[in-house]
């Protein structure tokens, strides 16, 4: 079975360099009205990896999913310009898309993955809003899929996928069988500018629509956030003369 | 290290383009159907243009334009890149292999690009104007020969009509062009051609009619010269005020000889044809200029909110922050000034007088602009460390080239009687 096609799946987040974030009045959340969105750097990286796993004919047809509202089909598309076959976009709106966390969205992708039929499940290793890291991890534990996440290089070889993934103490090499999920760490690749023909391409591929109800998804969140604060603003050091001077006032306030 | 994507400030206001060929096909697919006529909205199509040309020139061409503004290296890996991403040419119809867009997209394209640094803009655009008389005048044969070839490797062309001896008056041309047999014999000068040096072919306007009295639309020729011809002379490499980078030479033409197939339209017709390029190429011309003046006014915002003077944030000071006011003021109007006048000439219509004023006004407020920016920066404007003083030097150009300013409202002011008259 020579893997048929790859699922791309993108998270829309809040940008990256944006200069200040602010925690909303009533401390429920994070303001995002008027807050630039755009694809999270490691989904790029995603599609970038499943768009030359397509050009070296590892696999037939990429296709980029994403959850949220209206605005995410511009990451589809810009997804679409970078080489992808076609888009599915899951309407979530309201009050489900500011409740939805990764478990509704794996549920949503794990749907999707088994009602088309990929072989390989592609993600960003986690959104650089959230930093959550858990939706590719959890889109495989209910498809019951392998997974090789963090990785930093993908080989197809045959019916497996060998791995290497940055881990904590240096790089692992693990082979997996597919279908698999993967997620993107950011030296798997760059991924490429879309071209100016391929965006004006772009604009005849198709993206489907359907909402989670479609897929039997229910969305309804187990996890109630309670409060978001801003990090507490940061005291002026202090500084000391000598070393003695450095360890009589770290052991004075109980460090050492 | 994340991906920086650099968000610039600044409202963009646009207006949505309605029928030409390339934007009636983006525009159905716009989620903003306006239904009170006048639109500011770009079509999600030209927003994707405006995102990419933004994400090249921030990351691509703002890091090496000091340098090369220094060297005077003409950048051709940059512009190989841009014309890889398809961010060059835009004008090229689709049946000579390009992309057949409108002034509207590509003035997007090229006022990004002029963010960057004007230099290597200026040598961009430069292609366009050497190609659009081959666009608006050229046969089916010229065309798929001339502009067919830049779109299989990036090569460069140039538009060749100022002369030593005449700028804005172009009726003084001295070039002459001699009918032999089938060919026509040129000799003569032609001087600040951009991409003079690495063309691959001229766009020329020669006089064909010796008579004095011969009138201008009917004296002129518009020839296709291929710039490996003999008898091309090209000059050295002007070294300038600004737009360093930018290749503008001297080339002198010796008997080179052209045969009747490169003639555009007919003998007679090349006054009119390269008055009729300019329709479309003053557009992004201001467009550009409005590119560098909004970096001007990006820069000096960015300093007016981190150096401190008296206590505060020089931006908390309302000599800075008014001078602020008024260059974000004649930025956001040059845009619109750009906007109108290519969505005029997309639209089908005449558009001399919007054009004109599109760039007399760009030109003019860049570089008041630039020169505003320096000044916020205080000393440290006028060194090179910082990056705006380059960008007073590059902005300068812009009342020149194209048209001078003066020309400019020559041409305004004799439009504006016509409709004036009406």
């Amino acid at each position: 079975m020579s893997p048929a096609s790859v699922f791309v799946c993108l998270s829309l987040t809040l940008l990256s360099d944006y200069p200040v974030i602010r925690v909303k009045p009533d401390n429920s959340g994070v303001v995002t009205d008027g807050v630039k969105h755009s694809m999270n750097p490691f989904c790029e990286i995603a599609v970038e990896e499943a768009v030359k796993l397509k050009e070296k004919k590892f696999i037939k047809e990429v296709v980029a999913v994403s959850c949220g509202p209206t605005q995410v089909t511009e990451t589809i598309r810009t997804a679409l310009a970078m080489g992808c076959d076609r888009g599915i976009h899951v309407e979530v709106s309201g009050k489900d898309y500011e409740a939805m966390g990764p478990l509704q969205i794996a549920k949503i992708f794990a749907a999707l993955a088994k009602k088309e039929e990929a072989s390989l499940v592609i993600l960003g290793k986690q959104a650089i809003d959230d930093d959550c890291n858990q939706t590719g991890q959890m889109t495989a534990a209910l498809l019951d899929w392998p997974q090789g996440t963090f990785a930093s290089e993908v080989t197809i070889d045959g019916e497996k996928v060998k791995v290497v993934r940055e881990i904590d103490g240096g790089l692992e090499t693990i082979k997996i069988s597919m279908p698999a999920v993967l997620t993107a760490d950011l030296r798997l690749n760059t991924p490429r500018y879309a071209t100016l023909p391929n965006i004006m391409k772009a604009k005849k591929k198709k993206i489907a629509n359907m909402k989670p109800a479609d897929l039997g998804v229910d969305m309804v969140s187990r996890v109630e956030v309670l409060r978001v604060d801003e990090p507490p603003t940061r005291l002026a050091g202090v500084k000391v003369e000598t070393v003695d001077d450095l360890v009589a006032k770290l052991k004075a306030n109980g460090t050492i | 290290m994340l991906f920086n994507k650099a968000l610039r400030g600044g409202v963009q206001s646009v207006l949505r383009l309605q029928s030409t060929n390339a934007a009636a096909v983006a525009a159905t697919s716009s989620q903003n159907a306006p239904s009170t006529g006048f639109c500011f909205e770009m079509t999600d199509q030209q927003k994707e243009f405006q995102e990419l040309a933004r994400k090249f020139s921030r990351e691509e061409i703002v890091p090496v334009a000091a340098a090369y503004d220094r060297s005077g290296e003409y950048p051709f890996p940059i512009i190989k890149r841009a014309w890889e991403l398809g961010l060059m040419n835009s004008h090229i119809p689709e049946d000579c292999g390009g992309m057949g867009l409108g002034i509207f997209d590509s003035c997007l394209i090229t006022e990004e690009l002029a963010y960057g640094c004007t230099g290597v803009q200026t040598a961009i655009e430069a292609n366009s104007l050497g190609q659009m008389p081959v666009i608006i005048a050229g046969n089916d044969f010229q065309k798929k020969k001339y502009l067919g070839r830049m779109t299989e490797e990036p090569l460069m062309c140039a538009y060749g009509v100022t002369e030593p001896g005449a700028g804005s008056d172009v009726a003084g041309l001295k070039t002459r062009a001699e009918k032999k047999g089938d060919e026509y014999v040129v000799n003569g000068q032609k001087m600040w051609i951009t991409n003079g040096g690495k063309a691959n072919w001229y766009f020329l306007l020669a006089r064909t009619d010796a008579d004095p009295k011969c009138p201008t639309s009917k004296a002129f020729t518009g020839f296709i010269v291929d710039a490996d011809s003999p008898g091309i002379l090209v000059g050295r490499k002007e070294l300038n005020m600004g737009q360093r980078c930018s290749d503008t030479r001297g080339i002198t033409f010796e008997d080179v000889r052209i045969p009747k197939e490169n003639v555009l339209i007919g003998e007679g017709a090349g006054f009119k044809i390269a008055m009729g390029a300019f329709d479309k190429t003053r557009p992004p011309v201001a467009a550009g200029a409005t590119g560098l003046a909004q970096r001007a006014l990006d820069e000096a915002t960015g300093y007016a909110l981190e150096r401190k003077t008296f206590g505060k944030l020089i931006a908390e000071h309302q000599a800075v922050s008014f001078l602020l006011a008024e260059m974000a003021m004649k930025v956001e109007l040059a845009r619109m000034g750009w906007q109108r006048s290519a969505w005029e000439v997309d639209n089908g219509r005449r558009n001399t007088y919007y054009a004109s004023i599109a760039k007399a006004f760009a030109g003019d407020i860049a570089n008041q602009v630039a020169s505003d920016a320096v000044q916020v920066f205080g000393g440290n404007g006028f060194n090179s460390e910082y990056p705006v003083e380059k960008l007073m030097r590059d902005a300068k150009i812009y009342q020149i080239y194209e048209g001078t300013a003066q020309i400019q409202r020559l041409i305004i002011s004799r439009e504006h009687f016509g409709r004036f008259k009406k």
